[in-house]
Parts: structure tokens; sequence; C-alpha cells
């Protein structure tokens, strides 16, 4: 099977069955997504296929084979940060960070198809994703200023 | 500044499992001095100065040379290259504590915040710690933190003042440099330990007082997020080790069951499997989850059915019923009393009386990153990367489970994926270690959802009955408080009553529990400050004005009117399905004060066959007011308010573990709901800087005012008070 992430190829003997979120953490050491609840219910897994957001956990690898899969670790470009990477540091929008890989994913897709979103179009767009530590209103301005500072969108 | 007192709740107990292995024969740790570990250049040892920080710090594992003083409470190294490492036992849960302490040691050295590295948490290159709980981070080990970074700065200025023959008063310490203003020299921190092998005790040392901090109270960036942002930290589940493998354990249907009978002939035969069973615990090992899935599921195992268990429906009565069976039984464990005056006589002074009972539900840490191991055996020695909040307990557990030394086990904690209280203990530690000793690799245990659900332990449930009387004119006369179960902390009320008792009752709990963010301190609050509403309400008296009568404490009180003024208490005026609500308190020597204003929203028509659900409590807009002493991030302080604010709205609305004879009816993410995006109300929080006070730990306290103000204001806007918590797990019901 061929996998495409972050741009990379690797060609993988595994079990069709398997879920994304293994193969990419236990396979190919990319573990920056993270296996919150495995019913698709947190989001700490979220990964982007072909730039919509997929929660890995409950994604056979043989359904994204050949797809563009784009992980955490892919999203920085020639060492340079993605603009969503840039604010949730700058909002302080982390606290233990286990629920941030999934949130920038998530942040990003949408940034994607709506360069400046509402309040209201971003809690619907990360509402699958759970940050137990509660710094929900950081990642609102996170993505705010994410979209209000960046004229390009990349990943 | 009041000495914390030890929740009673953290979780010492026995060990999970008690194994039978064969003796086994275990070399002798090397010994090694910290020069030979750690490499020339200049060493600072903190001596423990106080029984506070004897209750954090102390024994000293680590290295065992025997020059070490017994007793220690951190250490510094700055090495030849200037490198400058420190140790502390603490770990980092979320709470941003690496920034936060290498703060404190940055602000001593006069140098950047990024050049400070902290290694914590690990049994064999740290100082021991008790623990990373109970909001004592800050108040404890900031303060040793600044005490080793004033004397090496010293340090350094002696070395200097040796190197060029200089006077020490012409030598300052600025952006990582030792400068000689007489004649212009500049020497960097290594090139004044180049060549040095100085090792120097120190038991205090005079630290810069908060009004002329410049790196603390200012809002440094989280050291580490850039690797949270790429995916580039690991936490334990993260971590991989040569020839790892995966392990499971094979979980019994209810809590107290008993392995019977187990064949795993099938299961064995899976190629690259190993099973294991000891005493009650049974596990697999495999190369991959799916093999694992296959062989847990080929194990054939009966177990005995346990005894009837409560289950929630019974939960309250079953606590209330057996404190008293308990009462003279010794191990029942704490219980506490403080009385002051007279109740009969306050009561009988009384113009109103009231008596209600409250009542708290279990509640679930849900860390995002459930509790997790990784194990390896290496020529007898234990080495156990977990997060948890004890890496000693869990190094303890893991000596006892094993019958090994503690010095032949090492536990390091990465950077955890949050705790909340829910990381005392080391469970999936041992099992790891049991699963590795059979299999002889490195193995790897993740908890899974369900497991964190059920095998951890949760927020105490509690009952509270309370029984007051108030004057005429609005003076509380009378105070009765009496906590079954949930816990003593904030049981004692702020407010000047002179006659009060407070007692707290320990009873048998159905379920395992343990700390929790905040504990007890939000149940109390909850009963105390909705029961306050209800007296200011019997004598038709402004809630704040209510509260500011019967109360004295300055620092309550500046809170509780740094809030209402923000949140424009005055001009608030509840009406129907609109309502406001406050409530303050104060608990580990912070100090709250929460409004808040909620809406009553009417359900969504689903048809005209399909019964309404009932509405749902909408929370708007949340103001909350703290101080803790002098701030020392104040970014990182409000991200740790707005967190509390946030996880308080799932215990104060809707989250409750639901049970029943030995087993949790809801131990899923979407049985178990958990505040989501929707949830959030606008939240404004107002610092209280006090620069004058030491500062106070704030990932905990602020978490205690929501869920009254929360309740206050449903009461104002619709007449209803609801005294149990969660409020509103069906939506908003109106009593008959």
């Amino acid at each position: 099977m061929e996998l495409v992430v972050n741009q990379k190829h690797y060609r993988l003997v595994v079990n069709p069955d398997r879920r994304l979120l293994w193969v990419l953490r236990d396979e190919l050491e990319l573990t920056g997504a993270k296996y919150g609840c495995g019913e698709g219910q947190c989001g700490a897994c979220t990964v982007l296929i072909d730039g919509a957001p997929i929660r890995s956990c409950l994604t056979r690898v043989s359904a994204v084979a050949g797809k563009q899969i784009t992980t955490i670790e892919g999203l920085a470009q020639n060492g340079k940060l993605h603009p969503l990477q840039e604010a949730f540091i700058e909002a302080d929008a982390m606290q233990c960070g286990y629920c941030t890989p999934g949130m920038i994913l998530s942040g990003v897709s949408l940034l994607k198809k709506t360069p400046q979103p509402s309040e209201p179009e971003i809690r619907r767009a990360l509402e699958g994703n759970v940050c137990r530590c509660g710094t929900y209103p950081r990642i609102i301005r996170a993505v705010q200023m994410a979209g209000a500072n960046s004229g390009v969108q990349h990943a | 500044m009041p000495e914390i007192e030890l929740e009673r709740y953290e979780l010492f107990e026995a060990p999970s499992y008690r194994f039978e292995p064969e003796g086994r024969d275990f070399f002798q740790l090397q010994r090694r001095d910290f020069f030979k570990f750690l490499g020339g250049g200049l060493v600072l040892l903190l001596a423990l100065d106080n029984s506070a920080a004897g209750q954090e710090s102390g024994r000293g594992p680590a290295f065992r040379g025997d020059a070490r003083p017994p007793e220690l409470a951190a250490w510094m190294h700055i090495a030849e290259d200037g490198a400058i490492t420190v140790y502390t036992g603490k770990t980092e849960v979320g709470q941003n504590i690496r920034t936060s302490l290498a703060q404190a040691v940055a602000e001593e050295l006069r140098t950047p915040v990024q050049s400070i590295r902290l290694v914590m948490a690990d049994t064999d290159l740290t100082p021991y710690d008790l623990g990373t709980f109970g909001s004592r981070s800050t108040p404890l080990m900031a303060p040793q933190m600044k005490k080793v970074g004033a004397a090496a700065r010293e340090a350094l200025i002696d070395l200097a003042a040796a190197k060029w023959k200089a006077d020490r008063s012409s030598l300052t310490v600025a952006a990582g440099a030792v400068k000689n203003n007489a004649s212009g020299e500049s020497a960097g921190f290594g090139e004044l330990t180049r060549g040095q092998k100085l090792l120097k005790t120190i038991d205090g040392a005079s630290v810069t007082p908060a009004t002329e901090w410049k790196l603390e109270g200012s809002s440094v960036t989280k050291v580490n997020a850039i690797d949270m942002v790429t995916g580039a930290h690991r936490y334990t589940p993260d971590l991989t080790r040569p020839g790892m493998l995966y392990g499971r354990v094979l979980r019994p249907p209810a809590f107290n069951a008993k392995l019977a009978s187990f064949d795993s002939n099938q299961a064995s035969a899976i190629p690259d499997v190993v099973i294991v069973r000891d005493g009650d615990f049974a596990g697999a090992v495999a190369s991959d989850e799916m093999t694992l899935d296959k062989a847990i599921g080929a194990i054939k195992a009966d177990w005995t059915s346990a005894p009837q268990q409560p289950s929630n429906n019974e939960l309250f009565a079953y606590l209330k019923a057996n404190w008293v069976a308990q009462r003279n039984d010794p191990n029942s464990g704490p219980s506490s009393s403080s009385i002051h005056g007279d109740i009969e006589q306050g009561l009988q002074a009384a113009a109103h009386k009231l008596e209600a009972a409250y009542t708290v539900a279990y509640i679930a840490h849900v860390p995002l990153e459930p509790r997790s191991a990784v194990a390896e055996w290496n020529n007898g020695k234990l080495t156990v990367w977990t997060g948890t909040q004890r890496p000693w307990g869990v190094q303890a557990g893991l000596a006892a489970a094993f019958k090994i030394p503690e010095d032949r086990v090492r536990v390091i904690v990465l950077d955890t994926g949050s705790a909340y209280g829910g990381k005392h203990t080391g469970e999936a530690a041992v099992e790891a270690a049991r699963l590795a000793m059979a299999a002889g690799k490195p193995v790897k245990l993740v908890w899974s959802r369900e497991e964190e659900f059920t095998w951890g332990y949760f927020r105490p449930a509690g009952v509270i009955d309370i029984r007051s009387g108030v004057s005429s004119d609005g003076l509380i006369t009378a105070w009765e408080f009496h906590n079954y179960n949930s816990g003593p902390s904030a049981i004692e009320t702020p407010y000047d009553i002179v006659n009060r008792s407070t007692q707290f009752h320990a009873t048998e709990s159905p379920l395992r529990q343990g700390s929790y963010r905040g504990l007890a301190a939000t149940a109390n609050h909850f009963a105390r400050e909705s029961h306050m509403d209800d007296l200011a309400a019997t004598l038709a008296m402004d809630p704040l004005e209510f509260r500011l009568k019967n109360l004295k404490n300055d620092r309550l009180r500046a809170v509780l009117q740094a809030a209402a003024e923000k949140f424009g208490w005055a001009k608030a005026k509840s009406e129907p399905k609109r309502g406001f609500g406050i409530a303050c308190g104060v608990e580990k020597g912070g100090y709250v004060a929460t409004c808040a204003e909620i809406s009553i929203v009417p359900s969504e028509f689903l048809g005209a066959e399909v019964a309404p659900p009932p509405p749902h409590v909408k929370i708007e807009r949340v103001v909350t007011a703290f101080e803790c002493g002098a701030v020392v991030n104040p970014e990182h302080l409000k991200n740790q308010i707005e967190g509390s604010i946030v996880m308080g709205i799932g215990g104060a609305l809707f989250e409750a573990v639901e049970f029943s004879n030995g087993r949790i009816l809801n131990s899923r993410l979407s049985k178990y709901r958990v505040p989501r995006f929707s949830d959030l109300p606008v939240i404004e929080t107002v610092l209280v800087d006090r620069k004058d006070l030491p500062s106070a730990g704030a990932g905990e306290t602020p978490i205690v005012g929501l869920a009254p103000a929360v309740g206050n204001a449903i009461f104002h806007a619709t007449g209803t008070r609801i005294r149990s918590l969660p409020m509103t797990p069906r939506g908003f019901v109106q009593p008959l």
C-alpha cells in the first residue's frame, strides 16, 4: 500500500483494516496525531486528507491510500511555521498541548475554506475538538489572528 | 502565609496488584557523583531550610554519592559552556510551571528565560518531591528556585572577582554575563565556570522582591510552545524504545471481581503474542494494536461475580448512611470538625432560619492523554516513563509491586497531557512493567478512553447539609455545615459568623475516589454560596451587599468588588430567562469572585409528534476576579483562570459519572459530555496583583466560584434553586 504523508511517499505492508492513527504513530513514527477517545469524539487524532479534516482513529488506512495526508509534522514549510502555529504561540492557546495538533489542523482546514472566519464559524468548525484544559477562547483568538494576519494560506 | 493543608483525598493506597514473581538477583546501582555525571562547572545544592519545603522535597535518591548532603530541595548546574540546568522533582501537566519556574531562576540569575533548561520529575536525576498537586509549586518550589538562582549569581560574582582581582561591589550581573563596572570587563557564565569543579551547598539566599521583578511578573511565552504546535513534543504515549512492544490488560467486567478461571491457549497460539497471568492480573503483549485486540479477545476468562454494589441512584442516601455506621471505626478515614460559639443560641437569635441539603456527583478528570506508561527492564533495573503527578509515589509503588529496592526503579515523567489531580497513581506503570517483565522487551501500554473512565479514580461525590440563621438586619447568627464524603477543602466559611460549626464526615465511597482540580472546594463553595444567596433572598437583600455585610476579609472583599465592578453588577437586574449571579471564595491562598450571566434557551421544535426536550441553561458571560499575591506570569494566569471556568462548566451543568453494581455506565466521550466550543461563554478576567504578598498557586482555586455563580443566576432568572451538581444534566427542568 502506498501512503502519501506530508508529501513523502511510503510503501507499507499493513493490514488494510488498521486505523490510520496507529499506522501513522506506530509504523511511521508520526506521533503528532494523538489517541484521545477512539470514537471520533475528541478530535485529538485529526489529520487532513486532501485538505479536509478526518478522525484518523476511525479511518481505515486503505481508505486514504494514495491521498494527500497532512499531519501536524508536515505543516511547517521549509522551517517556517504555518501562520496558525505562530498564532497559537502568540495567543498562548494551549496548556498541556495534547489537543493542539488536532486543533491546529482543524483550524487550518477552516482557514483554507474561509480565510477570515467569524467567531461562530470557528466554533462550529472546531466543535468536534475537545480541549479539556479549556483554552477555547484562546484558540478562537488564534484562528482569528491567523485569518487576519495572513494573506497567503498554505498547506 | 497560612500553611497549605494537604488534601485528605490525595490517593495513597495499597498497590493495585500483588505479584508473586520468581526471586530475582539484582546488581548494585553504580555510585556516581555530580561532576562525573554532569561534567565540570558550578554546582549549587540547596539544602532544605524549612518544614514546608520538607513536605515538598527532602529525601534524596538520585546522585547517590557519599558526599551528598542528605536533604536537598533543588540543584543547579552551570556547565563550562555556560549551559544552565536546574533540577526539580515537579511535573509539568499543562499548568505551565516549566515556564514559571524557569522565570524564577532567570530572574535571580539575570539571564534570559530561554537560557534556562529545567530537568523535571526524573527519580534518578532530580531531587525527591512529594508530588505536583495542591497548588504548591508556586508558593513552595518557586522560592527554592529563586534561592538557588540568587546563590548562583553570587557565586558567579565571586568567580569574576577572583578572576579579575576586582572588588565585588563593582561587579554586576545582567543579560547572562558578569560585568566589571570599574574596568569595563565582561564575562559570560561559561567563561567563569570553565575549568572549575565548584560545588557549593547553600541553605538560603536573599531573593529579589516582587516590586523589583523584571522577568517574573511578565507574560513570558510558554518555553516549549514550538514543540507543542509542531507535534515535536513527545508525551508518554508517543515514546518509542528499541524493540518495544505494545501491551494491554484484560479487564474484569466489574469492580471487585476476581479471576476465577483463565484459558489462554488460543491467545498464546497467535504468533508473537505473550500472555501474562499473575494473580488477578492478566494481559497480553503483541507487536501492534490489531494483534492485541485479537489476543485479548481470544482469552477465555471467567470472573467471580462481585458482591452487589451501589448505583448512582442511591448514592447520596448511601453516603449519609455509611458515615454513621463507621463513626467509631478507626479505619473509616479522616473526619474533622471545628466548632465556635453556640449554634442553638445563634438560631434562637435569628429572625429567619434556613435548612438545605446539597449534593455533588462523582465526576471524571478526562485528561486528554490517558494514563499510559512505557516500561523496560535492564539487568534488573526498571525504568518507567509515565505521566504522573507523583513520580516518587509511583517509584515506591513499583518497588513494592516487584519487591525490589526503590533505587532500582527509575520513573521519568515527560511533560504530560494534563492531569487535573487525576494522575497521582501509577496503575499503568505497574501494568506496563509487569508485561515488560514477561515479554523481556520494553512495553508501551496506553489506557483506552473506557479504561481511563473506569479504572482511574473520581472526584468524590458528597452530600452537604447546612442549617443557618440570619438577623433581620442581615447578619448571619448561626452557620452549621456538614460535608459527607466530598472533602474538607475550603470547608470553613470565610464570613464572620460567631456561632458556627463545620464538620467533615468521611464515609465509605462506592467508587474509587481521589484528588481533582480544587477538589471539595467546588462542592463546599457551591453549597455555601448557594445558601448565602438564599439567605439574602429571604431578606430581599442584594446578594453582593449581603456578602459584604458579613465579610471582613479584605482580600476577599477586594476581589468581590473588582468582579462586581467589571461585570456591571449594579445594573444587572435579572428577569425571567435571563439571570445574574455572584459567588466568592478563598482556597489555597487564592481569592476568587465570579459573576455569571445565564439565559434559559428553549428547546428546538422537533415536530408535532415528538415531546419537546426541556430547555437548557446557556452561560452567556463570566467575569472572574482573582488574587493570588504577586502575579508571576499574567497571561498564563489568565489562561489558568479561563481554563478553570471552562472546566467548571462541565461539573456545574452536566458532568456526572453514572454507575451501577460495579460498572461505569457512561465510560465514553460520546456518553460523558465535557465542555466544548458551543458551551463557551464570554470570559473576562480581572487580575488583582499584590506585589506585597507572596505568590500562591493558581491552577485550582479559580474553578470554585463558577458553579455557585451559575446556580445563583439560574435562581434569579427562574426562582428555582438547584441544589445538586451537576445542575442541569438533562436540561433545565422547572419543578412541579
